[in-house]
């Protein structure tokens, strides 16, 4: 249901620029207009939700402590899982954005024979996500060329390495189809792990359907429905020194391409995919293992009502010294009370 | 209150776990109260003894639960206030991507093959609710953007499953984003509990340890007896009498422990076993009976709750001007003292940075906070050499060790209680990997869950735990499960009845004072429980 809610919303997505771009020759509208506008939201938008979350405060500090804690000297603490420092947290936090580590820790719970249930590795998740991850990024900046005279070097080494293979003309880009491969497996699972599919929303096969449609469209160009590079660089050289023009005969598949990337853009903010901002600022994983250490204040801290040893004593006076506990005050009062004076009690 | 539901049989209800998934989308299948899965409403008397909302008689079976006239504003309200004031509430509303490595993490799935005990899906019962009022998305495109009303029968369901979850933060180790559901489901209590939702389980305790300083109720002169009977028992295994001093002034330092190691079985031996060692030491130490407990169950109500319950510590510490604390074994006392008291009410700079009087180890790691986990006091004990030990007296335990979820994930104190254990016993084996440390599965009971009339849920969430005890028990003869938790203590002896009745449970300083060799201590024939130790009984007839 959800899959094919998101399907339908992508087919529309591509017939919207066919038609507009396609037919009606829109090209400015689907050129600059949309791209200019998405790149607004999306910076916008982005910004806005980090803020948001930053200006929540972290009334506590609750790490999610995965290893042992600093604590004896010459108990070995786990400085990557359970950081009590801030240069460690930073490690943590390498290690959890650039190589997804909590992810790695992935198991899959199986029933066994005679009532049991087992935990076996399970790294496909990670491999996908890594995979789809870092090709994402890496197609993220080979488009830079088009946006940059000369091409920088960078770019360059990139590309050189991601078509290794040297099959075909142009150069085949191994990370374009990991892209596709990756993402279609996360589809998949989707579709065929029965939890995953039960806890799926609309929302959760959009962005991949989306993502799958920018990848179909991109390498459809460079393989098969030859756009004018040289054209095409005009437009986004123009775009990126804020000169836009749009010359004429680019072929409507780079229209269609182009405004899926600004759906992408303009909807990046609102979506699940906000988790590129989260990440960084998720208290279980940001913060040191060390409140006994350091101590953490709550800007929001109030007072509480408590029930203080006075009024407890109050009620448990006769019992504590008949049991001969100490107590503050004798029960009855002297002739001169004297409230400050301190009682031994029997001892 | 209707009877107490007794669990099926174990094989059946190992059976009867399945991982399928319904044919309906979880938010047309409406919540079913299955019997034994769900704990009674809280007596009105104790929400009245700490002024919570809205008292009175109500049980969770009834259909009308008498909330208040204005439930869903307050609620809404509620929500509004919490996401604004708790990072971890507002992000793990945002950036879920229901990827489901956290799914099959939780124990209770694992027990219970309920979807929505799924961490995920136990956080979309809360995110739904927060998409359709508090974004623009889910207020303009409703269900398509997974959002949905708020409801009388959502309100139910959350209650249902936000004590279906024990808090212990499984799932958060495995998330990619650190997305802890128990943050959630604390959330999910607190707004719950505006509109009186309370569990008798927990308003008891809550309002015993508001009054009388701990969560079972024991008055100051009961705390002294029940300590004087261990002494006695003491007395009768070595021959040394002990006489602990209360509220005592001046003391050094001042010792809490969860009121759980004061009263039933098998929590009095861990006592014995501090008992014994802070004799043998001539630790000058403290009792107190107004900071009587060192567990809170105000977390499992509200932050606020927790926060008045735990005020007691350090306000008993300045009064009787003793130096530093030293906490016993507990769980969810851990996470607190280690990550919300020094928050709440410190820092207490009336203390002074604890350092062992005997080994004259300076405890830097609590330096701020000053108190100290007794498996750090004991541990660095050990290791300078100033206990003498006969772990040979623990030959008749085969002893695995439960790593308590708050300890483990809300602290992080993995080593000190194995490098104990490992130096008082002789015979020790760990449980699988993936069962064990950080990723540790809960007795199934913590967060106030350990009550008689849902003993099928703690038998189904206390199964991972079980299932790997069973393991090292088949493969090694295991046959004591050690533990630093007080619930874990009041809990497992049930699960292991339940699961693998050979295997008993105990804390680990019940283990050191059956090691621990005492000055002027006659002949050991017995240990701490009075049962002969095996190889001893015939020398004791010669004698
Ligand atoms: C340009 C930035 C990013 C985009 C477009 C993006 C997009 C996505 C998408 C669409 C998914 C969902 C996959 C699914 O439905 O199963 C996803 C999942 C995930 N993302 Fe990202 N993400 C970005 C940045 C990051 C960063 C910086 C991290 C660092 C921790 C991260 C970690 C993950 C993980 C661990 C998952 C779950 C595994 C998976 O389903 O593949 N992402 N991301
Ligand atoms: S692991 Fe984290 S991101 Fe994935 S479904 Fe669970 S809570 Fe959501
Ligand atoms: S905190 Fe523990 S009990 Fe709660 S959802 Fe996560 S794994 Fe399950």
């Amino acid at each position: 249901m959800g899959a094919l809610l998101s399907f339908g919303a992508v087919v529309v997505l591509l017939l919207i620029p066919a038609i507009g771009a396609g037919a009606l020759k829109l090209h400015s509208l689907f050129g600059v207009v949309i791209p200019y506008l998405a790149v607004i939201v999306f910076l916008v938008g982005l910004i806005n939700r980090v803020i948001g979350w930053g200006k929540v405060p972290v009334p506590f500090k609750i790490p999610t402590t995965c290893g042992q804690q600093k604590s004896l000297p010459w108990i070995k603490h786990s400085r990557l899982e359970s950081p009590a420092t801030g240069g460690e947290v930073f490690l943590r936090m390498v290690l959890e954005v650039l190589f997804f580590r909590s992810l790695f820790r992935n198991l899959r719970t199986e029933k066994a024979p005679g009532d049991r249930v087992v935990y076996g590795s399970s790294k496909w998740l990670w491999v996908a996500g890594l995979a789809f991850h870092y090709s994402f990024l890496i197609v993220f900046l080979r488009h830079l060329r088009f946006f940059k005279q000369p091409t920088p070097k960078i770019i360059g080494i990139i590309e050189s390495f991601d078509g290794f293979l040297q099959i075909g003309s142009p150069h085949l880009l191994v990370t374009g189809l990991v892209l596709f491969g990756a993402v279609f497996y996360l589809f998949l699972r989707r579709i065929f792990v029965p939890q995953v599919r039960y806890i799926s929303l609309p929302a959760d096969y959009f962005p991949l359907f989306l993502i799958m449609a920018i990848a179909g469209t991109g390498m459809l160009m460079r393989y098969f429905l030859r756009v004018d590079i040289i054209k095409v660089k005009e437009l986004t050289m123009g775009l990126a020194t804020f000169h836009p023009k749009v010359p004429e005969g680019i072929s409507v598949i780079f229209y269609i391409h182009l405004f899926l990337v600004s759906t992408l853009f303009a909807y990046f903010p609102f979506s699940k995919m906000v988790h590129l901002g989260g990440v960084f600022l998720s208290p279980t994983r940001n913060l040191a293992n060390n409140t006994r250490m350091v101590h953490h204040p709550n800007p929001w801290n109030y007072p509480v009502k408590v029930h203080t040893y006075e009024e407890y004593e109050e009620e448990f006076r006769d019992k504590m010294i008949a049991a001969g506990i100490p107590v503050e005050k004798q029960p009855e009062p002297r002739e001169e009370e004297q409230p400050t004076e301190e009682s031994e009690g029997k001892e | 209150m209707s009877k107490q539901p007794k669990p099926p049989k174990p094989d059946e209800l190992a059976k009867s776990i399945e991982y399928k998934t319904p044919e309906t989308q979880w938010m047309e299948t409406p919540v079913k109260f299955k019997p034994g899965m769900w704990c009674y409403g809280s007596r009105p008397k104790y929400l009245e003894e700490v002024g919570m909302p809205n008292p009175r008689e109500w049980s969770p079976a009834d259909d009308d639960w008498k909330l208040p006239e204005n439930w869903k504003e307050i609620v809404l309200d509620g929500m509004k206030d919490r996401l604004g004031k708790y990072r971890t509430f507002k992000l793990f509303m945002d950036i879920c991507v229901r990827c489901g490595a956290c799914a099959d993490k939780c124990h209770f799935y694992i027990g219970s093959g309920d979807p929505k005990n799924m961490p995920v899906l136990r956080a979309e019962l809360m995110r739904s609710v927060y998409r359709k009022y508090f974004t623009t998305g889910g207020k303009l495109f409703g269900k398509t953007a997974g959002a949905r009303e708020l409801t009388e029968d959502v309100i139910k369901e959350w209650w249902y499953y936000y004590y279906q979850c024990t808090e212990c933060r499984r799932c958060s180790v495995f998330c990619p984003y650190g997305i802890d559901t128990a943050e959630i489901t604390i959330m999910g209590r607190e707004l719950t509990n505006l509109l009186g939702l309370q569990t008798d389980w927990i308003g008891g305790p809550v309002a015993n340890c508001y009054h009388k300083g701990n969560h079972l109720g024991l008055e100051p002169h009961t705390i002294q007896s029940n300590i004087e009977m261990m002494c006695d028992d003491i007395e009768e295994i070595t021959g040394i009498r002990i006489e602990p001093t209360f509220n005592r002034k001046g003391a050094e330092i001042l010792f809490v422990t969860p009121s759980g190691d004061l009263f039933g079985l098998p929590g009095i031996y861990t006592c014995m076993g501090y008992l014994m060692l802070f004799h043998e030491l001539g630790l000058d130490y403290t009792w107190s009976t107004y900071a009587s407990e060192g567990g809170n169950f105000g977390f499992f109500t509200s932050n606020e709750m927790a926060k008045r319950l735990h005020y007691k510590i350090y306000a008993e510490a300045k009064r009787l001007g003793v130096k530093w604390i030293l906490g016993g074994e507990c769980g969810h006392m851990w996470r607190l003292v280690h990550q919300y008291l020094n928050t709440w009410w410190g820092p207490p700079d009336f203390l002074e940075v604890p350092k062992s009087p005997i080994t004259g180890t300076v405890f830097e790691n609590a330096k701020s906070t000053k108190m100290v986990h007794v498996t750090e006091f004991t541990a660095d004990l050990i290791k300078h050499g100033k206990i003498k030990l006969d772990p040979s007296r623990n030959d008749h335990l085969k002893i695995t060790f439960h790593d308590s979820c708050n300890t483990s994930r809300g602290m992080g104190i993995f080593e000190e209680p194995r490098y104990i254990i490992k130096h008082v016993a002789r015979h020790f084996y760990e449980m699988p990997e993936n069962t064990i440390r950080e990723k540790t599965f809960c007795c199934g009971s913590g967060s106030g869950l350990n009550a008689g009339e849902n003993m099928e849920l703690r038998m189904r969430g206390g199964f991972p735990r079980a299932n790997a005890v069973r393991y090292v028990h088949e493969k090694y003869g295991v046959n004591m499960l050690a533990n630093i938790c007080a619930i874990d203590r009041a809990a497992l002896p049930t699960l292991m009845q339940y699961w693998v009745p050979e295997v008993d449970v105990c804390g680990v300083h019940e283990l050191v004072g059956n090691a621990l060799v005492m000055t002027g201590e006659k002949k050991r024939t017995m240990d701490l429980r009075l049962e002969p130790l095996p190889g001893m009984e015939d020398e004791e007839e010669e004698e």
